[in-house]
């Protein structure tokens, strides 16, 4: 039967089967890698076909395997919302398996890539199954799976001090806030059947359940920070710049594309599924965290010069924006206005989509720039698109579309995001009312700083002259590589200028989830019109501003090059010095500066200037400049909660004496009060 | 055999059981240790086969011939080997002298028949009078781990407990299933296998059996 659960449980079976069997071609790596990562996009393609048919038509399907613990075995659902997550994962799953047939080629004769296949495959297929799971059991189990295999992908090239050290941060991170989801399911199981019976466990059952506020908002709040945890949100970020620099691109393409998207699929099915009641406080601090991850992820990145930190440091922007989304449908539906609520959601999971498209697209391009240079410092960098021109236009479509800057389509979903800022009308709740035109200033802000960032990064990376080693092997990447890069590429420009087919393929699942459908208004002026809520408050075409972008381009084109005579190169002026070497063009701190300078506050920066002494201070003969910017998160929650670890271990390490007979007489003197206690 | 007689009886094996209890509290040699530990075993043998007749449970006679070959006849002969391959001569020392360690065990002895009390008022068999008793001789049992050093007693201490939470079975409640049964009378031969295989790592590696020696595995601040 060709339903589309089947499809995707084929899609699992098909790369849990790849990745298993991966050790047998281990002696031909080259083979082992075309065969793995062909069979991988294949399984991906098949998922994203069955989650598109299943929101199209809004399909609801379940089966229930025979396999996991007794009496507790693992229910799988596929209806609109994980089908929208497994179209997201699996698109870009494709994209990026393609990708690696030319990436992982790079690794070959530097260190065998076995490892790296079989991981990879089990990453990929972990991410699908939390998104078909639909008990508690089930999905703890893939939840891990994928916690586990992104560990050892992270871990790939274990040599290095620091990726063993970003690995077990990661580690660590992750385990908190799996024990936190599970804690948080606990509680709705036990709400749900009751502590004796086991039934509760199943999604079906909490469904079912009607939660009194008090104990659905500890199931919440367990679950919030559980999976702000593995999202990155602000402050529990730090693992994340950490992490995602040190694996290789494709898999930091995966890890910052769309294994954070899981952790919002998380909140979105515990928060609007399964918990469905909630004040408006939940949404105001989903809201709140998602503002300071932006702004703060985005201030962080402009820092950076490390390129693929700085990208990591943008997921972390991006996520927050996802929450305000995500927190403002919770709010509008707390108040009981669900077109808002389905505005504000459905910009949400636009971005969710969006994002993984361009930070994936953005992240294969940071790997080819490695791959070709073997450099991640921007500050060595300059002048690549001269040498790499097909990376240096995918790289620019990726930069403008995270920018927010139309027609691509990173402006679309933040566009929306904004509408729902403006257009609600006032709150009943003076709270809220103080956060909403803050939150859409910040939301401007945020935007702004990103563009100002990744116009730093292109015009670092692609634009001028090398700043480091003149190396004459670099060359453009192959076909394999060059094709994911593209796939993403037109992905991201289809989504911006078809917006209106996106909002009402994705009508069943708003509607499923708050109540209400976008489309009736939003496509109310056709397919060529995006209007939110009406056509006079608000209203965009993709099309239009992508012929206009068309229009102008071609018209300068043809100003500039109609007479070629027109234009010609000199020499840069440079005031008279002639000695000008490319270490002195705008690199990417300066560039930087001025935005350090006014934000200096919130970050732990450590600056230093040094002048080798010299005949006249006129003319120093050397300067030394040393500068450091650290997160101050790091100094503000985490080591003083490290140091009270530590701390408690140490006054805990008293207890144990090394003497049997102590041990013997705690475990005796317990038994004597237990039994006191119990007589009295 | 009436009813009469066998309470009479039970209580007097009973007795004996926390006598050998307290002897092996009090005694200092080896040798003299294990065979009270033997003693103990075969009192709680012929009480269990009483408690299998005067019940009518047949598997409780299983339970008896287990205690007695287990513990009378195949413990104390591993013992024994053990004591006689480590060349242990010294005599057992003890962290606190024997007078006071005998008080304490008085003490218990006590508390268990306060504790037992409420139990006893509730049972209707006629072995409910010596639950007291096996929960004393567990306490003693663990007693004497506490304030032994030398690693052979320790083990003792531990078999004497085993033998303690039996004799509370049989009492309270006419032994446990024979499943359950089987299954601890394997664990404790297991367990004393693994005791006899790790005294002899423990022996090769401080060249001592004393406990105290193992302080030096602590990790320092």
């Amino acid at each position: 039967m060709m339903t589309p659960i089947n499809i995707a449980a084929t899609s699992v079976v098909l790369l849990l089967i790849t990745g298993l069997s991966a050790g047998l071609l281990r002696r031909n790596q080259g083979l082992l890698i075309r065969v793995s990562f062909i069979l991988s996009a294949l399984a991906s393609f098949m998922a994203t076909a069955s989650g598109i048919w299943t929101v199209k038509n809004g399909i609801t399907e379940k089966i229930i395997l025979p396999i996991g613990l007794p009496d507790l075995p693992f229910h799988l659902r596929l209806d609109a919302l994980s089908g929208f997550f497994m179209t997201v994962i699996g698109l870009l799953s494709f994209f990026v398996s393609i990708y690696s047939i030319g990436y992982v080629k790079g690794f070959i004769g530097r260190r065998p890539v076995t490892r790296l296949v079989v991981f990879y495959c089990l990453f990929i297929a972990g991410m699908f199954m939390v998104t078909l799971a639909d008990d508690a059991l089930f999905f703890l189990v893939s939840w891990e799976i994928m916690a586990a295999a992104s560990y050892f992908l992270v871990m790939f090239e274990d040599e290095k001090v620091e990726n063993r050290r970003a690995a077990f941060l990661y580690m660590v991170v992750a385990h908190v806030g799996a024990i936190a989801i599970l804690l948080s399911f606990g509680v709705m199981a036990g709400l749900s059947a009751g502590f004796e019976s086991f039934s509760g466990f199943t999604f079906d059952a909490m469904r079912q359940a009607q939660f009194p506020v008090e104990w659905a908002t500890v199931a919440f709040l367990l679950a919030f920070f559980g999976f702000a945890a593995k999202a990155g949100v602000i402050p529990l970020h730090v693992w994340l710049p950490e992490a995602h620099p040190v694996a290789p691109s494709n898999i930091s393409a995966l890890m910052s594309g769309v294994m954070l998207k899981t952790a919002i699929y998380g909140i979105v099915r515990v928060t609007f599924d399964l918990l469905r009641v909630f004040p408006w406080w939940w949404g105001a601090i989903v809201l709140t965290l998602g503002l300071v991850s932006a702004i703060m992820g985005v201030l962080y990145a402009l820092m950076q010069h490390d390129l693929k930190k700085l990208l990591a440091y943008h997921s972390v922007e991006n996520i927050g924006i996802i929450l305000i989304g995500i927190g403002l449908a919770m709010i509008f539906t707390s108040f009981k206005m669900p077109m808002m609520a389905a505005l504000a959601l459905i910009a949400g999971l636009y971005h969710t989509l969006n994002h993984a498209m361009f930070k994936g697209l953005l992240f294969m391009g940071a790997g080819a720039v490695l791959h070709a240079t073997h450099e991640r410092n921007m500050e060595k960098m300059g002048g690549l698109i001269r040498r790499m021109p097909w990376t240096a236009v995918f790289f620019l479509v990726g930069c403008i579309s995270i920018s927010a800057l139309p027609p691509f389509n990173g402006f679309v979903s933040e566009w929306l995001t904004f509408q729902a800022f403006l257009l609600s009308p006032s709150m009943p709740n003076q709270i809220m009312k103080l956060l909403m035109p803050m939150g859409a200033a910040l939301l401007a802000l945020t935007g702004a700083l990103a563009a100002a960032c990744f116009v730093k990064v292109f015009g670092v990376v692609f634009l001028g002259h090398s700043r480091g080693h003149h190396n004459q092997n670099i060359h453009e990447v192959d076909w394999s590589m060059r094709a994911g890069m593209m796939m993403a590429s037109l992905t991201c420009l289809a989504l911006g200028v078809l917006p209106t087919f996106f909002i009402e393929w994705t009508d069943v699942l708003s509607e499923s989830l708050v109540g209400a459908k976008l489309s009736a208004s939003a496509a109310a002026g056709g397919w060529l019109w995006l209007t939110p809520i009406a056509p006079e408050r608000a209203s965009y075409s993709g099309i239009i501003v992508f012929l206009g972008i068309l229009a102008a381009y071609g018209i300068v084109y043809v100003v500039l090059h109609v007479n070629p005579g027109k234009i010609h190169r000199g020499a840069i002026w440079d005031c008279g010095f002639e000695k000008l070497t490319p270490r002195m063009q705008y690199n990417a701190t300066s560039f930087a500066m001025p935005i350090r300078r006014i934000f200096g506050f919130l970050f732990l920066i450590k600056e230093d200037v040094q002048i080798k002494k010299a005949p006249h201070p006129a003319f120093p003969k050397r300067l030394h400049y040393f500068l450091r910017v650290r997160d101050r998160f790091w100094f503000w929650i985490y080591m003083p909660f490290t140091a009270a670890v530590f701390w408690i271990a140490r006054k805990a390490g008293r207890f144990q004496q090394g003497r049997i007979q102590t041990y013997l007489i705690y475990s005796f003197l317990t038994l004597i009060v237990l039994l006191l206690v119990k007589s009295l | 055999m009436d009813l009469q007689t066998v309470s009479q009886i039970n209580g007097f094996l009973a007795a004996f059981v926390l006598l050998t209890a307290f002897g092996m509290l009090a005694q200092k040699r080896i040798y003299s240790l294990i065979h009270l530990f033997a003693w103990q075993g075969f009192f709680l043998s012929v009480n269990t086969a009483i408690v299998a007749y005067v019940a009518g449970k047949h598997h409780l006679y299983i339970s008896s011939v287990m205690t007695l070959s287990l513990k009378v006849i195949v413990l104390p002969y591993i013992l024994h080997i053990l004591v006689v391959k480590l060349k242990i001569r010294k005599e057992a020392e003890t962290l606190v002298n024997i007078p006071a360690t005998m008080l304490i065990g008085i003490a218990l002895v006590i508390f268990s028949y306060y504790l037992t009390a409420p139990v006893t008022e509730l049972s209707s068999l006629i072995t409910r009078s010596t639950i007291a008793v096996a929960l004393a001789v567990v306490m003693i049992g663990m007693l004497m781990m506490i304030t032994r050093k030398h690693a052979v007693t320790q083990i003792i201490g531990f078999l004497a407990m085993e033998n303690g939470l039996f004799f509370a079975a049989t009492s309270a409640t006419y032994g446990m299933p024979l499943v359950v049964e089987l299954g601890v009378a394997l664990d404790v031969l297991i367990a004393a296998f693994i005791f006899g295989i790790f005294f002899f790592h423990i022996h090769t590696t401080f060249d001592s059996l004393d406990v105290e020696q193992m302080t030096r595995l602590k990790e320092g601040d």
